[in-house]
């Protein structure tokens, strides 16, 4: 939620040709359905248009017959005017009719663009670089996806097409009435010029207004976050007063601009209802000249005053509509700018498949920095952030090692050594500014990204499960993962001993992230997720959590050497117990490649493992 | 509407409203009046009356839409711009409100909630303000009036009328609940689609890493296949209801042709009079919809009048006493006198006792989760003990005034927060009175103790420059020397650093605290650290445990006795030298111009 209020609304124009021309193109797939319902719409406008007409036919024939015509029976004029109301009545029908399909067809086309924008975001999303994410907060990209979307629906459904149906209706009134009477139709046309002005000033007042309240609003809602997020830092400098004052020059300042608003709304309201009122006088002192010369008919007159008033409902709708097209255009852009982030991490166009490994891990003076890598003019390179070159955000400084096919390795370091990020450029979340990093001989960026995760597993220590059964999370999803294999990776996990106590065993439905599993639990799971993907390269992240009791601990253990059988796997470790499974130890400081060897040769060494094991391991153990 | 609170508000505008309800009545009299003179005119043409009269009825139509014109312009201006006032003072107070509550009140409530009652309640309180005080009452009077008119025009008719009319009402309040309630289950697909976009962003790592991508793909279709499916069971209802209530007046104004015509046919009503009753039923068409609108604003508001009517319950714990002491100049002679503080039930300090001599430097420390952050809390009474005392100068810091102790004592948290201002207004921020002059030297002064002045002068705009959430990011390190600035300048009698230089590098460290021994000379000073330099710089150590003091004495002292400061220690040494200790292996710099 909190995504919405860090950020000034974008507020632009109301239409945006770019803008419009790229939504176009997600209306265009249901173009039959878009037009059948203007078609519609044109209909319900013609339904409306008739009332006025078989009020004019009434009048003139039945109810009020002008002098001269010839007279019939009060019976026959009643019969006769009976059957104009059936008519009239089958009229409406179809008007109804016709309104109400058309709005459930622009609702379904405007539904269906939505999803179509929706699953286009998310596909889009899950292929950009966990760089990415890093810098985005998940709550932005959730309003993205599904708010600023749903701000597009407005505009598909009320907005854009309602247009049409409003122009129709204008331009289908003053048709008729030019054609029942061309001079009482210019009477009332006469007040369409200052209709017109008027509208136009509303419209620009309105959208100025619109803008200083969203942008004010925006500011207020912003200081509000702010000052919630730090109110504790407010209360214990005692600058509540201040913090109120700055606040009630917001509140102040979104309350002008609203009664800015509000005074304009005030007034054009009133002002297109009186103009409607003078058109109806002007027809009448006209129209009632006309009538006596013999040249109009009662019932024209009457007609026309009801045209007259229908005519200006859409000129003010139009008005309204520039609101929704404001808040529509903002949203788009938003999500075009979701939609045009380039993904930082691509597939080599000539990236080859990966059909099996056989395991092999090698980096080549490896050089990464999390952030952007800025080239001085000298040729040398520094992480932005970093004051002078040399020091500062490079996570990794020339790493080169060997992992062989099978071998198991732990890689252990002080906080900042650059362990996660070994794990980082080998599944290719991120690129390295500088070296290579191999598997199998094979520089992973000519792999497909995919392809390789594919064959390599990935255990991490702050487990995420997915809503649904654990069976699902085991699976992740993957179809050709059996129930069988599934049961296997927790029997061999030791997470099966847990699940099958559960009442629904496998079935059982997770919510809210595992709620209700303990951490050694939730552990498990994933150890057995990672196994039922049978991954030839297992990577292991296991951070020391301070909450794990023994017996956990034990059953954790077990899962692990389980894992590490029969692979090449790399346990980032921080348990003593967890070195103890590996063939070799690899020692990172400070973003390099420190110490390389046995437990027993490293400790003997007295170098910065027997540090590191003396501060991490000893009292864990 | 129950809220005492909300007719509190709206009686502090009552002058506007009374004027607006004044204009409606005005307003509603000429919307009345004009039929009866179109009901002339028409009468007249039909007699062939002459130009003279006929412009006389123009003219008075005219005007009538005038004065029509006005007094709705008023209403409208009178009641909406009040309700914007009552939105404003609403905000106003709820903001007040929320700076009275203690931190255990934001720990429980998240910001979320908070932030939506201050956005759409809010809002909702404001349309019931505005358009639904305004519309109520219109439309009630509108209807009497225009039924009254009508019953005085023909009774038979009349009838007719209201035979069909209420229908509008019916199904304005029928279908719109049929319509919540499916909007509802929008609301509820809507959100499970929010649910699934959260969890698939925020599992990306397992998703890329397992390669399930297609997987959650089409999971995230499903939950948007239901969302569209949702909406449409919403569009075939919400889509028949404008189409109904236009097909409902349209039968009205059939029947008004067929029997009206038919009346005027038989001679017992003037086609003047069927004029004038046709405009009495467009009168009566609108008020018909807006009962059932108001009806909804009404529910409206006051659901979320009583969201808000929560937190307004909520009272502030942390209160002043009612007899605050007089607080004169504090000290800083700190005496925790057998405190316990339980969360939950869970003892975080359990029967403390400390006495902090005034002018003195304590550090205090403990491995991670013994109530060091918790103990320092209780002094500037960010948390209340649950059990003891917190004396200062020998007073509880109950009996003092908030204000004054707080005044006193300045806290640089674990966190660092700063607000999205200037760096020299965050630096300032404790300041009373106005701001001091920019770059005044007291401002100078707690920069350069706090070593953030060489930082601000690599900044974009200095101390000018924006930092905070939606300014230019700062780095741990000098969120954390800013936070201390801002103390600094306070000149607090008792100054707490709560791992407050975690962040900064060792030499920054013994930079910030030789000065701070400068400018803290004879005040009080709390210090939580790790480094070994910063604790052994303390006049006396504490040692907290599991929410206990278990030891305190000099640095030599506490070695000396071999305990948990012991352990610790030695921990710390094989950081600090792990910190210190060079890789062997030297690497090149990448980048063609080779080291630099």
């Amino acid at each position: 939620m909190s995504a919405v209020f860090d950020e000034d609304p974008i507020l632009g124009r109301a239409y945006d040709a770019r803008l419009v021309r790229r939504l176009l193109g997600y209306v265009r797939p249901y173009g039959v359905a878009v037009a059948v319902s203007i078609g519609l719409l044109l209909l319900a406008s013609l339904a409306d248009l008739a009332g006025p007409l078989l009020y004019r036919v009434g009048i003139d024939r039945y109810i009020a017959p002008p002098a001269g015509s010839s007279a019939r029976s009060a019976g026959a004029d009643f019969r006769g005017l009976t059957t104009l109301a059936a008519l009239y009545l089958v009229v409406l029908a179809c008007g109804f009719g016709a309104r109400w399909a058309q709005s459930y067809l622009m609702q379904a086309v405007g539904q269906h663009v939505m999803a179509d924008l929706r699953a286009q975001m998310v596909g889009h999303l899950q292929r950009l670089s966990m760089s990415f994410f890093a810098r985005t907060p998940v709550g932005r990209l959730v309003t993205r996806v599904t708010n600023d979307v749903d701000a597009l629906n407005e505009l598909i459904t009320s907005g854009a097409v309602a247009i049409f149906g409003d122009i129709f209706t204008m331009v289908g009134i003053m048709a008729v009435m030019v054609w029942m009477d061309w001079r009482l139709a210019l009477a009332v046309f006469a007040v369409l010029p200052v209709v017109f002005v008027i509208t136009e000033r509303f419209r620009q007042r309105s959208r100025d207004a619109y803008r200083a309240v969203r942008t004010r609003l925006a500011r207020i809602n912003a200081y509000l976050n702010e000052q919630i997020s730090g109110m504790t830092v407010t209360q214990l400098f005692t600058q509540e007063p201040r913090a109120l004052r700055a606040f009630d020059g917001l509140n102040a300042a979104h309350l002008e601009a609203s009664l800015g608003a509000t005074r304009n709304f005030s007034q054009f309201y009133p002002a297109v209802q009186f103009l409607g009122a003078l058109g109806v006088a002007l027809l009448l002192w006209f129209g009632g000249g006309q009538i006596a010369r013999g040249v109009a008919t009662l019932g024209v007159l009457v007609a026309a005053v009801q045209y007259a008033e229908r005519f200006f409902d859409p000129l003010r709708d139009l008005a309204d509509k520039f609101n929704i097209f404001q808040a529509a255009m903002a949203s788009s852009e938003r999500i075009f700018r979701v939609l045009d982030e380039p993904a930082a991490v691509l597939d080599a166009p000539d990236a080859l498949p990966v059909r099996g490994l056989r395991g092999e891990i090698a980096f080549r003076d490896v050089w990464f920095a999390y952030g952007d890598v800025l080239f001085r003019d000298d040729g040398a390179a520094a992480p932005r952030g970093a004051r002078r070159s040399g020091e500062g955000d490079w996570a990794l400084r020339g790493v080169s090692f060997t992992i062989r096919a099978g071998e198991r390795v732990a890689i252990v370091g002080h906080t900042g050594a650059g362990k996660t990020s070994i794990i980082n450029l080998l599944t290719r979340f991120y690129d390295p500014q500088r070296g290579q990093v191999l598997v199998d001989g094979v520089d992973v960026r000519a792999l497909a990204q995919r392809d390789l995760r594919r064959h390599i597993g990935l255990v991490l220590q702050d487990v995420f499960l997915f809503s649904g059964t654990i069976a699902d999370n085991i699976r992740l999803g993957n179809p050709e993962i059996s129930d069988a294999e599934v049961q296997r990776a927790a029997e061999q996990t030791g997470a099966a001993r847990f699940i099958e106590a559960l009442p629904r065993g496998y079935a059982t439905v997770l919510h809210e992230r595992g709620a209700g599993l303990s951490s050694g639990q939730k552990q498990l799971i994933a150890f057995a997720r990672a196994l039922a993907a049978r991954p030839e390269i297992l990577l292991v992240l296991d951070e020391a959590t301070s909450s794990v009791d023994a017996e956990t601990e034990a059953l954790i253990q077990r899962a692990l050497s389980a894992a590490l059988r029969d692979r090449t796997a790399i346990v980032i470790a921080h348990r003593l117990s967890t070195v103890r499974h590996v063939d070799r130890i690899l020692v990172l400081h400070k973003g390099r490649v420190a110490e390389d060897g046995t437990h027993d040769a490293l400790l003997a060494r007295g170098g910065i493992y027997a540090k590191l094991y003396r501060l991490q391991f000893a009292d864990l153990d | 509407m129950r809220s005492r609170r909300f007719w509190t508000y709206i009686r502090r505008h009552r002058r506007a409203y009374l004027l607006g309800y004044a204009a409606a009545l005005v307003s509603i009299a000429m919307a009345q009046s004009s039929p009866w003179v179109l009901r002339l005119a028409v009468d007249g043409i039909r007699r062939h009356l002459g130009v003279g009269p006929l412009t006389m009825y123009a003219a008075a139509l005219v005007g009538l839409a005038a004065a029509e014109a006005a007094a709705s312009y008023v209403m409208r201006w009178s009641i909406l711009a009040a309700a914007y006032r009552v939105e404003t003072d609403l905000r106003r107070e709820y903001f007040a409100h929320l700076q009275r509550m203690p931190l255990a009140f934001f720990e429980r409530t998240p910001t979320g909630d908070l932030m939506a009652r201050a956005v759409n309640d809010i809002r909702a309180v404001q349309r019931f303000a505005g358009v639904g005080l305004m519309r109520s009452v219109h439309t009630v009077v509108m209807l009497v009036a225009s039924v009254a008119f009508m019953l005085s025009l023909n009774v038979r008719l009349t009838l007719w009328m209201l035979a069909i009319l209420p229908f509008v009402t019916l199904v304005f309040l029928l279908l719109g609940r049929e319509i919540h309630r499916r909007f509802d289950a929008v609301q509820a697909q809507f959100s499970s689609l929010s649910t699934r976009v959260q969890e698939m962003m925020s599992g990306i790592r397992v998703v890329k890493a397992f390669a399930r991508e297609p997987d959650q793909l089409a999971r995230f279709r499903e939950a948007s296949d239901e969302v569209v499916r949702a909406n449409l069971r919403l569009a075939r209802a919400q889509g028949a209801l404008w189409p109904v209530i236009g097909l409902i007046l349209g039968v009205a104004s059939v029947v008004l042709l067929w029997q009206g015509g038919g009346a005027v046919i038989r001679g017992t009503l003037t086609l003047g009079e069927l004029v004038q009753f046709s405009y009495y039923l467009a009168r009566l068409s609108f008020p018909m919809i807006a009962l059932g609108w108001v009806t909804n604003l009404w529910q409206q508001g006051r659901a979320s009048m009583t969201r808000l009517d929560e937190i307004f319950a909520q009272t502030p714990a942390v209160a002043d006493p009612p007899a605050p002491l007089a607080a004169g100049g504090i000290r800083g002679e700190i005496t925790f006198r057998r405190v316990s503080v339980a969360f939950d039930g869970k003892a975080v300090l359990r029967d403390v006792s400390l006495v902090i001599p005034a002018g003195r430097t304590v550090a205090v420390v403990g491995p991670t989760g013994a109530g060091k952050t918790t103990l320092v809390s209780l002094i500037a009474r960010i948390l209340d003990p649950t059990d003891g005392q917190v004396l200062v100068d020998g007073h509880d810091v109950r009996q003092l005034p908030l204000a004054a102790l707080r005044a006193a004592v300045a806290v640089v948290p674990q966190e660092p927060f700063l607000f999205s201002a200037s760096l020299y207004e965050n630096i300032a921020f404790g300041t009373p009175g106005p701001l001091p002059p920019l770059r005044g030297p007291a401002v100078l002064a707690a920069a350069e103790v706090s070593q953030i002045a060489a930082d601000a002068a690599d900044f974009p705009l200095g101390y000018d420059t924006v930092v905070g959430e939606r300014g230019v990011t700062l780095s741990g390190g000098q969120r954390q020397r800013a936070t201390l600035a801002r103390a600094v300048m306070r000149d607090p009698r008792i100054l707490i650093l709560d791992d407050a230089l975690s962040s900064v590098d060792t030499q920054t460290e013994q930079a910030i605290l030789k000065g701070l021994r400068g400018v803290m000379a004879a005040r009080t000073s709390i210090v939580i650290a790790h480094r070994i330099s910063t604790i052994r710089a303390a006049d006396r150590i504490v040692v907290l445990d599991q929410g206990r003091v278990v030891d305190q004495g000099t640095h030599d002292e506490l070695i000396g006795r071999g305990g948990l400061y012991a352990d610790l220690y030695e921990r710390e040494l094989l950081r600090e030298a792990l910190e210190a200790a060079e890789p062997a292996p030297a690497a090149e710099e990448p980048g063609d111009g080779g080291p630099s």
